[in-house]
Order: C-alpha cells, then sequence, then structure tokens
C-alpha cells in the first residue's frame, strides 16, 4: 500500500535543495530556473506519470499562467502570492475547458490533439500582440518584492520563492498520490478499459486531474514572471512543452521526484554544454538523452530504483 | 457477431449458463447487456429500470458486473489495490484527493475479505502481473464482487484454468451470495451442467433454447446443433 510517511531519504533530498545558497551562489538564478522547471515537470508527471496523459502541448497552461501573472503585474499590481493564485485560476480554468476534449482520447490521437491545442493558445497569444506584446513579449513591469523580501540581482529571494512554491506543491502532489482518487489515478493508467468495469467514472477523474496539472503549470509560469519580470511568446511555445516531456521522461515518470531530478540534470546539463559550445550544445543533450534511453529506459529514477532492488 | 431477437430475464438468485458454438454473439449479448456495445434496437433493464442509455460505469453502480474472457487487470496495482479501488469506487470514496487512503480502513477490509473469499488473502501485497494465472481469473471474479453486484456476468471465467482449478473457481462461484444472479460463459459441459440451474444456448446470435439441464441435455435441437450426437447427461 502507499506509504505517505516522509522517508530519511526525501529529507536529505530538500534540505540539499538549500546547498546553492552556501555552495553555489552565483548560480542561484540557474537554480530558480530548475525549481521553476520541476515544478512544470511534477505538473506533467501528475497527468502523464499517474494517469497515462501524454501531452505535447502541455506549455499552454504554463504559458497561460505566465500570461495571467504578466498582465496582472503590467496593468493592475504586482503583489506576486495573489498573482500566483490569478495565474492559477486561468490556467486551471483553461485546462478543465481543453479537457473534456482531452479525456476522450488516448495514444497517437492524443499525442496530436495536445500538439493542435498548444500551437492554437501559441498562436492566439502571437496574434493577440495589443495584449501580449506578441514576438516581443510582455515587458514594461516589475515585480519589486514577495512578502517583503526584495527580488535581488543575485536570485536569492527569486530562489527561496521558486523553491518555497516548489516545496509546497510537491506536497499537494504527493497527498494526491496517495489518496483513492491517486489510486483511480493508477487504475487508469494500468488500464483505463477496464475501471468501467469497475464503476470507475474515468473521464471525470482524468477531467479532475487535468485541471489540476494545467493549475499546477499555471502556478510555474507565473513564477517564471514574477521571478524574471517578462513573458516571452517562448513560454508558449511547442519547444518548451518537448523539453518538459524529455525532463519527466528523463528523470522517471510516475515518480514524483522524476521530474525534479530530470530538471536538474537537463538544466545543468544545458548550462554546461552551452558553455562549452553555445552554437552546438544539443547535440550532448541528444547524446544524454538516448544514452538514458538506452541504459535506464525507465529514467534516472527508474535505473537508481532497479540497481537498489538487485542489491537488496 | 450480432445477437437479435434475445429476451432473457435473470430472476435472482439463479446461475444462468450461456453456452454456444464460437461466434454464437455470447460475448457480444455480455457487452450489449454491460452498455460497452449499445444496441440498435431493444431495452435493458435492471430490477425494473431502463438502463439502456446508461454508460458502462452507471450500470456497473446499478448493481451489474461483468468479468472478462482475457485478464483485464491492473498489472503494477497489488491485488489488494485493485479490490480496495472498486470498493473505494463503489462507496464514492475515489474521487477524495486529499484524505490519506491509510484513512480509508473500512473499504481496505472490506478488499480483504473479498480476496478472502476467493482464497486470495496471501496474494494481496503482490502486484497483480505477479499472480499466477488461476490467481488472476480469480482476482477477476474479486473485482466485480468488490462493486456488489446484483447480477453478476462472467465471461468464461476459467478460461485457460487447468481443468482441476477450474473446479474450486466455480465451487467459489457456487457459494457466493444467493441474492446474486450469475450468468457465465462456458465452455467445459461438464461444469456447465454441474453449477448452472437453468442453461441458454445461444446460435448464430439468437438464444435457441432454454431449460433447465435436464431439459437441455434431452433438447435434440441442442444435441444436434451444439453438443453433437453425443448424449450428455447432467451430473
Amino acid at each position: 500500500m502507499a506509504n505517505v510517511n516522509v522517508k530519511p531519504l526525501e529529507a536529505v533530498f530538500w534540505l540539499c535543495t538549500l546547498l546553492p545558497f552556501v555552495l553555489a551562489p552565483n548560480y542561484l538564478s540557474l537554480a530558480s530556473q530548475i525549481a521553476i522547471t520541476a515544478l512544470f515537470a511534477l505538473s506533467l508527471d501528475l497527468i502523464l506519470g499517474y494517469a497515462g496523459i501524454v501531452s505535447l502541448g502541455h506549455a499552454a497552461f504554463f504559458g497561460t499562467g505566465a500570461y495571467a501573472a504578466g498582465l496582472l503585474a503590467k496593468h493592475y499590481w504586482t503583489e506576486p502570492l495573489s498573482g500566483l493564485l490569478i495565474a492559477a485560476l486561468s490556467a486551471g480554468l483553461t485546462g478543465y475547458a481543453m479537457s473534456h476534449i482531452v479525456v476522450r482520447f488516448r495514444h497517437l490521437a492524443l499525442i496530436m490533439l495536445t500538439l493542435g491545442l498548444g500551437l492554437l493558445v501559441h498562436e492566439a497569444a502571437n496574434s493577440a500582440s495589443a495584449l501580449t506584446g506578441g514576438a516581443d513579449g510582455l515587458q514594461g513591469f516589475r515585480v519589486p518584492s514577495v512578502l517583503g523580501f526584495g527580488f535581488d540581482l543575485y536570485g536569492r529571494t527569486a530562489y527561496a520563492y521558486a523553491l518555497v512554491v516548489l516545496f509546497l506543491c510537491f506536497l499537494i502532489s504527493r497527498r494526491i498520490i496517495h489518496s483513492p482518487f491517486g489510486l483511480a489515478l493508477r487504475g487508469i493508467r494500468e488500464n483505463a478499459t477496464r475501471m468501467p468495469a469497475i464503476g470507475a467514472p474515468s473521464r471525470a477523474h482524468l477531467r479532475k486531474v487535468y485541471t489540476i496539472a494545467a493549475l499546477m503549470a499555471g502556478i510555474a509560469g507565473a513564477l517564471l514572471t514574477h521571478t524574471t519580470s517578462t513573458v516571452s511568446l517562448e513560454v508558449l511555445s511547442f519547444g518548451r512543452s518537448a523539453d518538459v516531456l524529455v525532463i519527466l521522461i528523463l528523470g522517471g515518470a510516475g515518480r514524483l521526484y522524476g521530474g525534479i531530478i530530470g530538471a536538474i540534470v537537463y538544466m545543468v546539463a544545458r548550462d554546461q554544454f552551452s558553455g562549452i559550445n553555445p552554437q552546438y550544445w544539443y547535440f550532448w543533450i541528444g547524446l544524454l538523452l538516448v544514452a538514458v534511453v538506452l541504459f535506464l529506459p525507465n529514467g534516472i529514477l527508474g535505473g537508481l530504483s532497479r540497481f537498489s532492488r538487485r542489491r537488496t | 457477431m450480432v445477437a437479435q431477437e434475445i429476451d432473457l430475464e435473470l430472476p435472482e438468485g439463479l446461475r444462468y449458463a450461456l453456452i454456444g458454438p464460437n461466434g454464437a454473439g455470447k460475448t457480444t449479448l455480455i457487452n450489449l447487456m454491460t452498455g460497452m456495445l449499445a444496441p440498435d434496437a431493444g431495452r435493458i433493464f435492471l430490477g425494473g429500470q431502463d438502463i439502456t442509455a446508461l454508460r458502462p460505469d452507471a450500470r456497473v453502480k446499478r448493481g451489474l458486473a461483468r468479468t472478462f474472457q482475457i485478464n483485464t487487470l491492473f498489472p503494477h496495482l497489488t491485488a489488494l489495490e485493485s479490490v480496495a479501488l472498486a470498493v473505494l469506487e463503489r462507496e464514492g470514496h475515489a474521487h477524495h484527493w486529499w484524505r490519506s487512503l491509510a484513512r480509508f480502513a473500512p473499504q481496505m477490509d472490506e478488499a480483504f475479505s473479498i480476496l478472502k473469499s476467493l482464497n486470495l488473502q496471501a496474494q494481496g501485497d503482490r502486484l497483480t502481473r505477479e499472480l499466477a494465472y488461476g490467481q488472476q481469473r480469480l482476482l477477476e471474479i474479486a473485482l466485480a464482487l468488490a462493486t456488489r453486484p446484483r447480477v453478476l456476468l462472467l465471461d468464461e471465467p476459467a478460461a485457460g484454468v487447468p481443468k482441476d482449478e477450474s473446479a474450486a473457481l466455480f465451487a467459489a462461484i457456487a457459494g457466493l451470495s444467493g441474492h446474486l444472479s450469475v450468468l457465465f460463459i462456458e465452455h467445459d459441459m461438464d461444469v456447465v451442467f454441474r453449477f448452472a440451474s437453468r442453461i441458454l444456448v445461444m446460435v448464430g446470435g439468437r438464444i435457441l433454447v432454454e431449460g433447465t439441464p435436464e431439459e437441455i441435455a434431452r433438447d435434440e435441437r441442442v444435441r444436434e446443433v451444439y453438443l453433437g450426437k453425443a448424449r450428455h447427461a447432467p451430473a
């Protein structure tokens, strides 16, 4: 049965997330980017890893949250926590609306559908340039502080802010997957066609988790807006959807920590490879992915868990 | 395969066997009854209520459960988790996303006692995919029982199970609540004549004849169409 108690290794992991403050103070902005991407990947894990919904358009919700937070800061107020809430609601509503279509499909059709919906939202934001700034992005606002802590040049406040929000969303996700609803999601992932035969309204469950995941992705998008004080059209791009999918598979889907580990490895590798060779760094990322798929088909955490099982 | 001109009633407590050659439409009939297929015409009633327009999961909630001819389970859930999921769905708890599973002890206990009633109590913590084939067939039935059905439709419950194990499986079915109506598809005539209180014979999508095992064994048409000329006496 699912164990909801915190394991010592988990406590150590979360304590380690504080290390950048001490060991790598010059890399705190990278650390906050990682935390934001980890939250985005965690939201994808809820639908892909736990409910089996493959999505190539998850950036639609990240971007909706980013733009909602940006528009609010630009035109109304810059208090970020209420911004997070409104961004979450905007992305959640978008997710809920889309979920009615998405849950009807599986497999290849689902991939195409989510890709199409992602592109639709991207182009809608591009064409509504009066509102979104189009290809130039949304600029001209600045979120000065969160709870009285000013955003500093070193990125200390930004990382602390992103880390706390990631941790809270992680706790919520953990709670969800260890609940009866989480069990129902795993049931859908394992055998969607069997679920109606035990009286389960699978589509209602899927609509719910899709909305929760969209909401969480929206929070990640809003975090990016608050910590960078800008929104570019890239937040809605196919590349962002593809990256987060790669990150989750790299870390290991359906393991809750997979998205976080994947985000750390992918973003650090990208940072290092682009430093070595700014033009061809994607080559190394590609090589890393091929190696992971060949040697760790269930991602880094899947490989580690297989290794520890062998040893015991 | 089509199923047509079928007028069938399943009174409470009876054990019905549905027999017929391959392609007779037996599974199609179960799919129609459970809503996995939509009928072009005709109505389906459960306890006097028309359920023809209901989705499969809504029919299960009203008390109509089924098992599948080929194991259709949850490979990476444990046996206990699988049955607990069905219990939680039945009681409307599966939408709870904030309360831990550990808080649902009565539902877990019920799931365990269902496994116990089918001699699966020792397998509760094992992943479904690790269970022996016969145990998986029993788990199919456990999942259906967890929905507390009034009518249970078993599609070849002993398919692929060795003959000695299938007798134990049907003994478990025979021991189910007397309030439960059971309809099972089965090809093993020994099992059919031993466990069925009534037998339905389907041929070419239609019910050819329905009667007690004695009546079916005596029926010339059944012998010609399905049993061949071989005599078959009920056990």
